[in-house]
């Protein structure tokens, strides 16, 4: 049995779909001949072409949630659709605040496994194997689902390339909420943000423990600014407070791939590698020739931050 | 006020991880509290304080009755802890942890179970949610500010804009993320004083769990292989001289980033 249905759980803001869903639709079509969206929201009409035009045949929307987070809600839908018999053969999500939410109630409502961290996924007859980087990325997992289907697999962010597939308006459809949940959003906060994001930048420009204090995560921004790149960090110095969580790159924090990620102060522990080192170019300045950053870096300094920034900026400014 | 904190105790980030022949992580070694788990005991204790009263109590799954990882988070000032452990847990995924946990968090009856994000060894990041979803009780995941009032708890929780004021009732589960509050550091007499707290350590059998539904048996999935990911062509490592900057410069001139 070929994977005939697949679900990819699909996330929206304003009615702009997420990059992180159209790259899911990408990988989905090559998977499945039947490739639908499950989305919690009461604006499915505007993402009806943008998911259409990436494959999807299908939005199964579940209706305005009332400020409910999805995670209840959505599993409930999805949930119901399988014990009815109308369920998919596999259902992929992001790696997101929500999908995250999502797949693990699911997994409890279906008593199956949710593989979670995933960056690839193979299809070959009955057998379904998904594939996680573990250890910083030095190692592929590869695991097979031995629970019977619906398989429910979480994804990372930039696994696959988005791409429009061609096709018209996905056709609208109702997927019925068993358990409208408890947890109420009650007020938004969009965070301003000046500059590229750190999600799509060309270059990144980060910082770590080895800035030696918060003040100088300036030099970060500075040397971001001249570039036109987005400021990151690793988790040391979002953990010390210098910076907010949406600047972290890493295995919890961001996925950044862009054509120049330049560490400046940061070791390259585990959870930071796993979330940089896809990166195209990565340049490294670090005091210490043991750290393991050196060990993806194309081009590493072995020097002291305070000294090399400076000079880099000051060269930058002058030209 | 009785907060349950989940809390895992981990092989050492910072030694290389090993796997075992089975292909689970070896966790022979020393464990250690996972550090992502101390700012949940920090954020419970904070609540306990500012409800004028009350207890936290530790829960966990871990080989070999390790307690390691526990007593640093009794010495922060966790009054007590629930430990599973059990041969037939190994091999055990994120819905059998959670199954196991719940069942633990079950017999403590609390008010508030807060939980790490995720953990630093496994990091699947759906254990918190998971728990919430067995015990029938509400969840708040990504939480970077927690504030009780009443029987509500509201929360910051992080978003990919910015953050979400969400709110729900109590009992609850709230997942928070790193950083969201200067975990202490043991005290002394914390330390002493967490040599005589009490760990009520449980098998599978004492939660009334059927082995073959946890663990490798139960975990609905299995390791075909593991393989060496591609490794990165090495780079140009150099010492700087004072005009290692320059290097960088041409760098970024040779990718006409500049």
């Amino acid at each position: 049995m070929a994977l005939n249905r697949i679900w990819v759980y699909a996330e929206a803001n304003d009615g702009t779909v997420t990059p992180l869903t159209l790259e899911l639709l990408a990988k989905a079509r090559t998977l499945g001949d039947t490739v639908e969206v499950v989305y919690g929201g009461g604006d499915a009409d505007a993402i009806a072409a943008t998911v259409g035009a990436h494959g999807a045949s299908k939005v199964l929307a579940t209706g305005d949630l009332g400020g409910s987070l999805p995670g209840v809600p959505v599993a409930s839908a999805i949930a119901k659709a399988v014990q009815d018999g109308n369920g998919p053969d596999l259902i992929m999500l992001g790696t997101s605040y929500d999908g995250r939410d999502v797949a693990a109630r699911l997994s409890v409502a279906l008593d199956k496994p949710v593989i979670t961290n995933n960056i690839d996924i193979e299809a070959d007859g009955d057998s379904v194997v998904v594939t996680e980087p573990v250890f910083g990325g030095t190692k592929l997992v590869k695991t097979k689902f031995t629970a019977g289907n619906p398989y429910i697999a979480l994804f990372r962010p930039k696994s696959f390339v988005a791409e429009e597939a061609g096709g018209g308006a996905a056709a609208v459809e109702t997927l019925e909420v068993t358990d409208a949940g408890a947890a109420k959003v009650t007020n938004r906060h969009v965070e301003e943000a000046t500059g590229p994001k750190l999600d799509d930048a060309a270059v990144v420009v980060a910082g770590g423990r080895g800035l030696g204090e918060a003040e100088k995560f300036e030099m970060i921004e500075t040397l971001a600014k001249l570039l036109k790149a987005a400021p990151g960090a690793s988790r040391a110095i979002v953990d010390a407070g210098w910076v907010p969580y949406s600047y972290q790159v890493g295995q919890t924090g961001k996925v950044v791939k862009p054509t120049v990620y330049i560490a400046a102060g940061i070791s390259g522990a585990t959870q930071h590698l796993v979330g940089m080192k896809g990166s195209k170019n990565i340049i490294a300045i670090n005091k210490d020739p043991e750290a393991p950053i050196f060990s993806v870096a194309d081009l590493g300094i072995v020097g002291d931050v305070h000294k090399v920034l400076p000079k880099v900026i000051e060269a930058l400014q002058s030209r | 006020m009785h907060v349950v904190v989940c809390v895992k105790q981990i092989p050492d980030p910072a030694e290389p991880g090993k796997l075992e022949a089975d292909n689970t992580l070896d966790r022979s070694g020393k464990l250690i509290l996972d550090e992502s788990d101390s700012y949940g005991v920090e954020m419970a204790l904070q609540l306990v304080d500012k409800a004028g009263g009350g207890e936290v109590t530790l829960v966990s799954m871990a080989p070999n009755g390790e307690t390691g990882g526990l007593r640093t988070a009794l010495a922060m000032g966790a009054a007590k802890a629930i430990l599973v452990s059990d041969d037939a847990l190994s091999g055990a995924g994120a819905l059998d942890t959670a199954k196991v946990l719940a069942a633990a968090i079950k017999r403590a009856e609390p008010d508030l179970v807060l939980a790490a994000t995720e953990s630093s060894d496994g990091y699947t990041g759906t254990v918190p949610e998971q728990i919430a979803a067995l015990l029938g009780l509400p969840s708040i995941t990504f939480a970077k500010e927690v504030a009780i009032d009443g029987q509500t708890v509201n929360v910051q929780r992080q978003t990919e804009l910015g953050y979400d004021e969400v709110t729900t009732q109590l009992p609850a589960v709230v997942s928070v993320t790193a950083g969201v509050v200067e975990p202490r550091y043991p005290s002394f007499k914390g330390i002493m004083a967490a040599k005589s707290k009490p760990v009520d350590e449980l098998t599978l059998g004492d939660l009334g769990i059927d082995p073959s539904t946890v663990g490798a048996a139960g975990a609905g999935q299995e390791i075909v292989a593991v393989e060496d990911a591609p490794a990165r062509e090495a780079g140009e490592i150099i010492e700087d001289d004072g005009e290692a900057f320059q290097k960088i410069v041409a760098f970024l001139d040779d990718l006409k980033v500049i």
